[in-house]
């Protein structure tokens, strides 16, 4: 027996019944599209078909056709890249982290969270895919295979290699977790479906059948996975950012740069988590499963990291003058005064500034500012992977190769191609899979709703 | 009453009524064969004298497989097979190796597991599950009782005991 506190905040109002919450959640699977989820869909779709001429031109032409030039060799795409990892990490947070942490107010968020984790990574790893100009051929030079060169293997000594294993082994733990996870939900609707559509969810639900020796297993297995995930989500933008942290560039050789960027990324994937759940949440008419309360906890999980963030960059900058070494404060000084003050300062606004209003209770409890900082917060960090990229490189050692980035069309579509793409796979999830995990809300239902239900 | 029915089926609405229920008629001598739930219910593992899963073991085994895996390939692969300078490093640079194994590590530990689980639970796209009743994924747990491994008892007596351990149905179920 749990016992609850009578002052929190009941997590499932509305007085919902069990079969209320599976009413609420398969109609949406079950319903026809609205025009409102044709609308949206078709837009991403489209600008999902307009980015991809971008593609067809780097895949053609090759990365020449990217705004790099000889002295900034990395610029949008890694920015890209970082960002969308970035992003993933909320959802395994809320996932894994916060269900060892015994936190049930993640039920309601978890499968929407996990949905955006695996398809921000897949957005990710298209930037690093594409960079390596011909990725057909790219395989045998990230993989561990003895290529046609003689027998020579990857460099075990590089990071970028860590990275391959790191997010290859996060998308694909990830999408197992969010599978394991969704294998009940799908049962519900098959035994609620009838003709092709009971078919192809009996097959999704992999003859799932609710026997207590299978939920007993489901639960471990699901602890494990979490435990699992835990460190593993720590270790995929710890090893991001040693990408650049093991270099040495001024600018990028910090040390400091794993913890920060993991709360950078837990800061930008919460954000993204709040911009689609309130989308999602108003779309769907499930305002009684994800409540002001879940906006307000997730804000205050934006506040924390976002002042951990915000810690890091007075820290580096301050450690870049306390160390004396020349170069290393140049680099931090010409980021905040330089050509390219103004992304430095939007950064700054952005990611240090704008989280702080969350102190305030009406603003995190405010739907509306909620929704805005929450995009505020994502233009913040793209900005950070920006000036880190960017400003560090932009001035070469010899000023005769200083230089300035400039993005090119191709650049442009690129993005725009990761950004339809993530919303199309985000829209045809929301439409044909349960967007909140129907066994865990019943499970944490009795215990916290408003009404026990007899 | 003809025998000609496989199941016996208690359907319970709420899940402490359940767990009362699992003792009650455990200890009046009748032998479950499972009980079926919309969600996991905390402590039915214990009062259904079901035995701690040995997943985790298989997750530890498999883990370690990953991790000797992936330091073997890499000391092959580094020292071994094609000894290179890089950076002025050894060749057997083992703090550079430890990202690589914690991945497939987990990655190991997480897939083992996981296989484990499908096989042992038999879950897979193509099983074809024997369903109770259809509310049990939606709101009802529900008490399956074999009559084949009950035959020393009378059938309306497994009726009676689920009536009074609070099934707000008792239904009948058999399948081919």
């Amino acid at each position: 027996m749990q016992v609850t506190s009578p002052i929190r905040q009941p997590l499932v109002t509305g007085g919902k019944t069990y079969h209320d919450v599976t009413h609420d959640v398969s109609r949406q699977v079950e319903g026809k599209p609205t025009l409102t989820w044709f609308l949206a869909f078709l837009t991403a779709v489209g600008v999902l078909a307009l980015g991809s001429l971008a593609l067809m031109a780097t895949l053609w032409e090759g990365i020449g056709m990217w705004g790099l030039n000889k002295t900034v060799g990395w610029a949008w795409d890694i920015t890209n890249f970082v960002w969308w990892v970035g992003i993933g990490h909320a959802g395994t947070l809320i996932s894994a982290v916060l269900l060892l942490f015994r936190q049930k107010w993640r039920t309601s968020i978890n499968r929407a969270a996990e949905a955006m984790t695996i398809f921000a990574v897949i957005c990710a790893a298209l930037f690093p895919v594409i960079h390596m100009g011909r990725p057909w051929v790219g395989a045998i030079w990230a993989l561990p295979l003895p290529n046609t060169y003689g027998s020579l293997w990857v460099n075990f000594n590089s990071p970028l290699l860590w990275d391959v294993f790191a997010i290859s082994t996060y998308f694909s733990v990830s999408l197992v977790f969010w599978y394991i996870g969704l294998i009940p939900d799908f049962a519900t609707i098959r035994d609620r479906a009838t003709g092709l559509r009971k078919t192809i969810y009996g097959a999704l639900s992999f003859g799932w059948d609710g026997a207590a020796k299978t939920w007993s297993r489901y639960e471990s297995v699901s602890l494990i996975l979490a435990g699992l995930a835990t460190p593993l989500v720590l270790s995929v933008h710890t090893i991001v950012s040693f990408d650049f942290a093991t270099s040495v560039i001024p600018g990028w050789h910090t040390t400091i740069f794993p913890p920060y960027f993991v709360a950078g990324a837990i800061f930008s994937g919460f954000a993204m988590v709040l911009t689609l759940m309130i989308i999602t949440r108003k779309a769907f008419k499930l305002e009684d499963y994800i409540t002001i309360g879940h906006i307000e906890l997730m804000n205050i999980v934006i506040i924390i990291t976002g002042s951990i963030v915000g810690v890091a960059y007075i820290t580096e900058f301050f450690i870049a003058w306390y160390s004396g070494v020349e170069p290393e404060f140049y680099a931090f000084y010409n980021r905040a005064t330089g050509p390219y003050w103004w992304a430095y300062w939007s950064m700054m606004t952005c990611n240090v500034i704008s989280p702080q209003l969350f102190w305030f209770r009406k603003i995190r409890t405010s739907i509306v500012a909620t929704f805005a900082l929450s995009i505020v917060v994502n233009i913040g960090m793209w900005f950070e992977r920006f000036v880190i990229i960017v400003t560090s490189l932009h001035r070469d050692y010899l000023p005769s190769s200083w230089a300035m980035f400039y993005p090119t069309i191709t650049d442009v579509g690129l993005y725009m191609f990761s950004f339809g793409l993530f919303f199309t796979l985000f829209f045809l999830f929301a439409k044909f899979f349960p967007v909140i995990n129907m066994a865990e809300v019943k499970a944490v239902l009795k215990s916290s709703s408003e009404k026990v239900i007899k | 009453m003809e025998r000609d029915t496989n199941f016996i089926l208690g359907v319970y609405d709420d899940e402490d009524v359940l767990l009362h229920a699992i003792k009650k008629v455990r200890s009046s001598g009748v032998k479950i064969h499972e009980v079926y739930s919309p969600y996991p219910v905390h402590g039915i593992d214990d009062v259904l004298g079901y035995k701690r899963s040995k997943l985790p073991i298989a997750a530890f085994l498999f883990g370690m497989l990953g991790t000797s895996l992936a330091l073997t390939m890499q000391f092959y692969m580094m020292r071994f097979d094609w000894p290179m300078i890089i950076g002025g490093k050894d060749f057997a640079a083992v703090p550079d190796f430890i990202p690589v194994t914690f991945e497939m590590t987990v990655l190991l530990a997480a897939f083992g597991m996981v296989g484990v689980f499908m096989i042992s639970s038999n879950l897979k796209p193509w099983a074809q599950p024997r369903i109770f009743d259809v509310r049990i994924t939606d709101d009802k747990h529900v008490m399956a009782i074999d009559i084949a491994n009950n035959s020393s008892m009378d059938l309306e007596k497994i009726q009676e005991i689920l009536k009074s351990s609070g099934a707000s149905e008792v239904n009948k179920k058999s399948f081919e």
